[in-house]
């Protein structure tokens, strides 16, 4: 009976219904659409951070993070790899590094960068190199001469392919290391710093450069899925000895994208908010319209003999039929424009700078989580019943008589 | 046992610092199965006295007894279970609940009672057919003319088999012909159910066909005249 009485009475004002209607699907849409893009710019910042040589894990000497030089380096690599064998699940890549601090130079310019030593083969499973190299080669292990640097450090330089570039440091020794490389591959990044910042050579060439031996800067871990990184980590640590060794996770080694992670779980939440006060005054001010408009019906109900929760529940039977209608809707356009992006996604590049500056993929794809949309839909459903429930009580808190009244 | 018994009811409606007494001190009963009219000019109090012995209004004094059962000691839920097995209502206007058919506005007292929907709907069939609108089952009020419409009203206040009928001015947006065919139905349905009919009227109409007229005046019984 209720659902009879709702489903007819939404639509004895059908202008009136279309509009709160639309009120909905544009709530909906906006919290599935708006949501799902910064979903998508949290996912890629952390994609990207974790790609940009961080990894889901890394294992560094104690004190490489607070000074990271040759000095704090972990000359047991048997140690290390043994323990990532033991801990690390199927499916789970890892790489060895040396990373310090260079200055590169050529005839005309120099420029502070970080030198990455990598094992070829190993790095291009974790980290964005392997697949990053836009004109010449990747490395091949064991070449002693080759570098790739960035496409932005190239021009910076004003170098080209087979050109050299000189890196100087200091070695294990603390004396001054100077190697030139030439120009093997040019790489394009995300972002124009990480062009910038790194330039890489083989493990080998780096460690004959910097006398470190066999000895590592870091090892890098790509896990399959995200999410068990902390247990695994700490499964590490227990595996290596405490003082000599700290294991760390990408949440760590990037705070700031961890950050930028929670400031946009604060966006979705607060929107997901203001959209929904938004929406819910509408769907309060249209039920109240409806319902006083109907008062003196409301009054023959009660005097047929209908309890006061009876009108209360008739009146939430409309709201719920509202709502549903205006979540489908909502969900299903929400839906095909998120599709409709999820391959080409938005392209910014015009603001590659800007976006750039914000720490911001050039173009954005959107990021769909299930808990996202069933949380928008839960919050639209459960708060738009409830705000629905001020008119309803109103209504039943009449009296029969002086709902009668009413004309 | 009486249908209806009003004790000293008194009812005073108050607007801002006005307050305007609509009843004083009413003293009556009545019979199972009569067919009883409450006259008395605009004012005078006799649509008052229907809400309260409905259970829509409460008296400010008094008492009001329905089949045995003291209207001021039940709380809304309570007077509207009242009203749901008791009391059938007829008013003068908006009578019927505009998105449902004839049909099922008949049907929905039944409804509310729990009725099975097979027995609803024979019942509400056999009520519509008394009352003359046989094959009019599906159509809405804004499709049916004010005499069908009350006639509707009519057969739903009555479908449930209530143990009284309260009117109030059923009549008055009907022309003559029309509110006398609603009246001979009404007056049949009150021979063959033996339900109590209690009109509020200014109609003579409505007077004449009444066994008994309570006239009212400023909130007074000044007259009570079984014919």
């Amino acid at each position: 009976m209720y659902l009879q009485l709702g489903w007819r009475n939404i639509w004895r004002n059908p202008r009136r219904t279309m509009v709160i209607l639309l009120a909905i699907i544009i709530g909906v849409w906006s919290m599935l659409f708006l949501g799902a893009l910064m979903r998508g710019v949290s996912e890629q910042l952390i994609r990207n951070g974790i790609q940009t040589l961080t990894g889901h894990i890394q294992v560094h000497a104690r004190g490489y993070r607070d000074d990271p030089v040759v000095d704090h380096r972990m000359t047991d690599v048997q140690a290390v790899a043994a323990a990532l064998a033991d801990a690390l699940p199927p499916g789970a890549h890892w790489a060895t590094r040396v990373r310090v601090n260079t200055v590169a130079s050529n005839a005309r310019y120099s420029a502070g960068v970080t030198l990455v030593g990598i094992d070829p083969p190993r790095e291009a499973r974790i980290s964005f190199i392997g697949r990053a190299v836009c004109e010449g080669r990747y490395l091949e292990s064991g070449n002693e001469t080759g570098i790739l640097v960035g496409k932005a450090l190239m021009e910076e330089f004003e170098t080209q392919l087979g050109h050299k570039v000189v890196l100087m440091s200091q070695d294990s020794g603390g004396e001054i290391a100077s190697r030139a490389f030439r120009i093997a591959g040019i790489f394009r990044a995300e972002l124009e710093a990480t062009e910038k910042q790194y330039v890489f050579i083989s493990l080998s060439a780096a460690q004959k450069m910097l006398k470190l031996g066999p000895a590592i800067s870091e090892a890098a871990i790509l896990l399959p899925a995200q999410g068990e990184e902390g247990r695994l980590a700490a499964d590490l640590q227990s595996k290596l000895p405490q003082d000599a060794y700290e294991v760390q996770t990408w949440q760590e080694l990037l705070p700031l994208v961890t950050a930028v992670q929670r400031l946009y779980d604060g966006f979705i939440f607060l929107w997901f908010l203001v959209v929904f006060i938004a929406m819910g005054f509408g769907i309060v001010n249209t039920t109240l319209m409806a319902v006083f408009e109907r008062l003196r019906e409301f009054g023959l109900l009660r005097a047929l003999g209908m309890k006061p929760a009876g009108v209360i529940k008739a009146i939430l039977t409309e709201s719920f039929f509202l709502l549903v209608l205006g979540l489908l809707a909502g969900n299903i356009i929400g839906a095909a424009t998120i599709s409709a992006l999820a391959n080409t996604g938005i392209d910014l590049s015009f603001l590659a700078h800007g976006m750039e500056y914000a720490g911001l993929p050039r173009i954005i794809y959107p990021g769909v989580y299930a808990r996202d949309a069933v949380l928008a839909n839960l919050v639209v459903m459960v708060l738009g019943l409830l705000v629905s429930l001020y008119p309803a009580v109103k209504a039943a808190r009449f009296k029969p008589v002086e709902a009668l009244a009413h004309t | 046992m009486k249908s209806v018994e009003c004790r000293n009811v008194s009812k005073t409606y108050r607007q801002g610092r006005l307050e305007v007494p609509a009843l004083k001190e009413i003293n009556l009963s009545i019979e199972k199965g009569e067919f009883v009219a409450l006259a008395g000019p605009s004012g005078s109090g006799k649509t008052t006295l229907l809400n309260i012995i409905g259970g829509l209004d409460s008296a400010d004094a008094g008492q009001v007894v329905l089949d045995g059962k003291s209207l001021d000691e039940m709380n809304p839920s309570r007077l509207a279970d009242l009203r749901l097995y008791r009391v059938g209502f007829v008013f003068q206007a908006y009578n019927l609940i505009p998105v449902l058919s004839a049909i099922e506005n008949v049907e929905f007292v039944m409804l509310l009672q729990g009725v099975s929907s097979d027995e609803r709907r024979q019942r509400a069939k056999a009520i519509l057919d008394a009352v003359d609108l046989h094959g009019k089952y599906d159509r809405r009020p804004a499709e049916l003319s004010g005499g069908q419409q009350q006639r509707v009203a009519v057969a739903r206040a009555i479908v449930a088999n209530p143990s009284i009928v309260l009117a109030d001015e059923p009549t008055a947006n009907l022309d003559s012909s029309t509110g006398k065919g609603l009246l001979e139905i009404m007056k049949k349905m009150n021979e063959q159910k033996k339900a109590t009919f209690i009109f509020s009227t200014h109609d003579r109409m409505v007077m004449d066909y009444a066994r008994r007229l309570i006239q009212l005046r400023d909130g007074r019984v000044v007259d009570d005249q079984v014919k």
